[in-house]
């Protein structure tokens, strides 16, 4: 069992192997995912990050052919059992992507469009102004809060997608490379606000970039492929372990840029 | 393998051959003073004191080199040991350094007193030193765990020669008090020496460190030669 004492887990993942058609992309993965920590996913190109991710909030049953065996267990229960309401789930564990998506319509509407969705009874002016405060987005934005989405600069843009994400007041936010397309400043701030963020919410991050695992995250999975492309979490620990002392070979060699 | 890992495996051999040379400054240090101290070489006690400021350079351009790699490689797991391994074991290679200048330069200070006796126990474990400090650099350059153990205790057995010329000299000089300036001098070569053997325990656990990530202390807070003597 993949798993470090101390903390209580807020999402277990029991025995789960990930499969698109008959190709398995992930196999037995056990991991328990810290409440209110920062987790970071690492491991090289197609070895399952995305894939593993994306099932927490069950963002692959878009894709056709897409199969789960095992078990995800999240408050309570396992999110891929019958009871769950995929959409619902989606609301408690939110997801930011590789490339900011905002939509093309104002700042504003951007943020509160998932709290209208899941018909939110309240001041929604009071939840963008708190949204936006917590994505550290407000003070560059209050003053056009009509302006379009697509008016901000990249750095801008994901934050508003954190604070799309945090509209709906969710308990975990994935990320999948939420830095890669953007530049050192705009990624030192994104990743301020991951710290801001992890006293409230539980975070995990897929990240490429080891710098940023290393000191942005408080426990890593490091995940590798199998002979049959099939990934697995070989790794499990608090970051600080895992860069100056892994315990697997495969960690030890990407860390140290030896794979390959 | 990437460019940039070769440029990373090639600056850590840079860094293993700098620790060589160190190393066998500081060997020669320890001879030199040794060989002046028992033949009563005053010029070449000089020149031990001069050179050890080509050890303290040296020490330096090491550092500078491990500053280097860190900024610049940001280097993780048993990469990033082996760095701090290496800046922590020039530390203790300097100040072994610094021993063996202060033998060379006790030696200035006896000017023509003789030797308070021959010397036995001194050479002996100036030897041992010198074998711990040779095991010591193989097995950093080697990373070979095993060998750096044998040196825990060769360390005991450099502790036990002090004790031993420690009680010998002091029961020199209380039988007869005017020997005693003669007697302090043989007693700070030891005492040198004794501390050559406790840093090369100190580079035995960063070799440890660097093997293994294991923080372990090897040398006891009091030299167990001391705690001996005060029992
Ligand atoms: N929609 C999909 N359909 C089929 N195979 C996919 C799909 N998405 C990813 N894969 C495959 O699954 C494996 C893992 O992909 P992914 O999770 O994106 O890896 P990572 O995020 O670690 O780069 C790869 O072999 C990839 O080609
Ligand atoms: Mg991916």
């Amino acid at each position: 069992m993949n798993s470090v004492e101390g903390d209580t887990p807020v999402l277990q993942v029991r025995g789960l192997s990930l499969y698109y058609g008959s190709f398995r992309a992930a196999r037995d993965i056990d991991l328990s995912i810290p409440r209110r920590r920062i987790t970071a996913i690492i491991g090289s190109s197609g070895c399952g990050k995305s894939t593993l991710l994306r099932s927490f909030n069950r963002m692959n049953d878009f894709i056709p052919g897409f199969r789960v065996e095992g078990q995800v267990r999240f408050a309570g229960q396992d999110i891929y059992g019958g009871s769950v309401d995929p959409v619902s789930l989606r609301r408690r564990i939110g997801m930011v992507f590789q490339k900011p998506n905002p939509f093309p319509k104002s700042i504003y509407e951007n943020v509160a469009w998932g709290a209208r969705v899941h018909g939110f009874q309240g001041s929604l002016d009071d939840l963008v102004e708190r949204s936006l405060r917590q994505a550290a987005l407000w003070d560059d934005v209050q003053d056009g809060l009509n302006h379009s989405a697509l008016s901000l600069d990249g750095g801008q843009q994901q934050r508003l997608c954190i604070a799309r994400a945090l509209a709906v007041e969710p308990e975990i936010i994935l990320m999948d490379e939420p830095c890669s397309a953007l530049d050192p400043i705009a990624t030192l701030k994104i990743e301020d606000l991951m710290r801001e963020l992890a006293t409230d919410y539980t975070i995990i991050i897929v990240t490429h970039n080891m710098q940023q695992a290393a000191r942005a995250s408080d426990y890593t999975a490091m995940m590798a492929m199998d002979d049959d492309r099939a990934g697995t979490v070989v790794e499990f620990d608090v970051t600080e372990k895992v860069f100056t002392r892994p315990k697997d070979k495969r960690t030890e060699d990407y860390v140290t840029g030896r794979f390959g | 393998m990437t460019k940039t890992r070769a440029m990373l495996d090639r600056e850590l051999t840079d860094i293993n051959e700098l620790i060589l040379r160190i190393g066998s400054l500081v060997d020669a240090a320890i001879e030199h003073s040794m060989q002046a101290l028992a033949q009563r070489d005053v010029d070449l006690a000089r020149k031990v004191s001069a050179d050890d400021a080509g050890v303290n350079a040296l020490r330096f351009e090491i550092e500078e080199a491990c500053l280097a790699l860190i900024a610049r490689q940001q280097p993780a797991a048993s990469d990033l040991r082996a760095a701090l391994a290496a800046f922590s074991i020039v530390t203790d290679l300097e100040r072994m350094g610094d021993h063996a200048a202060g033998i060379a330069r006790t030696v200035l200070h006896m000017g023509d007193e003789p030797l308070l006796k021959p010397l036995i126990d001194l050479p002996r474990m100036a030897e041992i030193c010198r074998e711990m400090l040779r095991l010591a650099l193989q097995a950093y350059i080697q990373r070979d765990v095993e060998k750096a153990v044998l040196i825990i205790a060769m360390d005991d057995s450099v502790d036990a020669l002090y004790t031993q010329i420690f009680r010998e000299i002091l029961s020199f000089m209380v039988e007869d008090p005017r020997t005693t300036s003669r007697g302090l001098y043989l007693m700070f070569a030891a005492h040198n020496l004794e501390r050559i053997g406790d840093r090369v325990t100190n580079i035995v656990e960063r070799i440890l460190f660097m093997t293994s990530g294991e923080l372990r202390e090897l040398n006891p807070k009091v030299s167990k030669a001391v705690a001996d003597l005060l029992e």
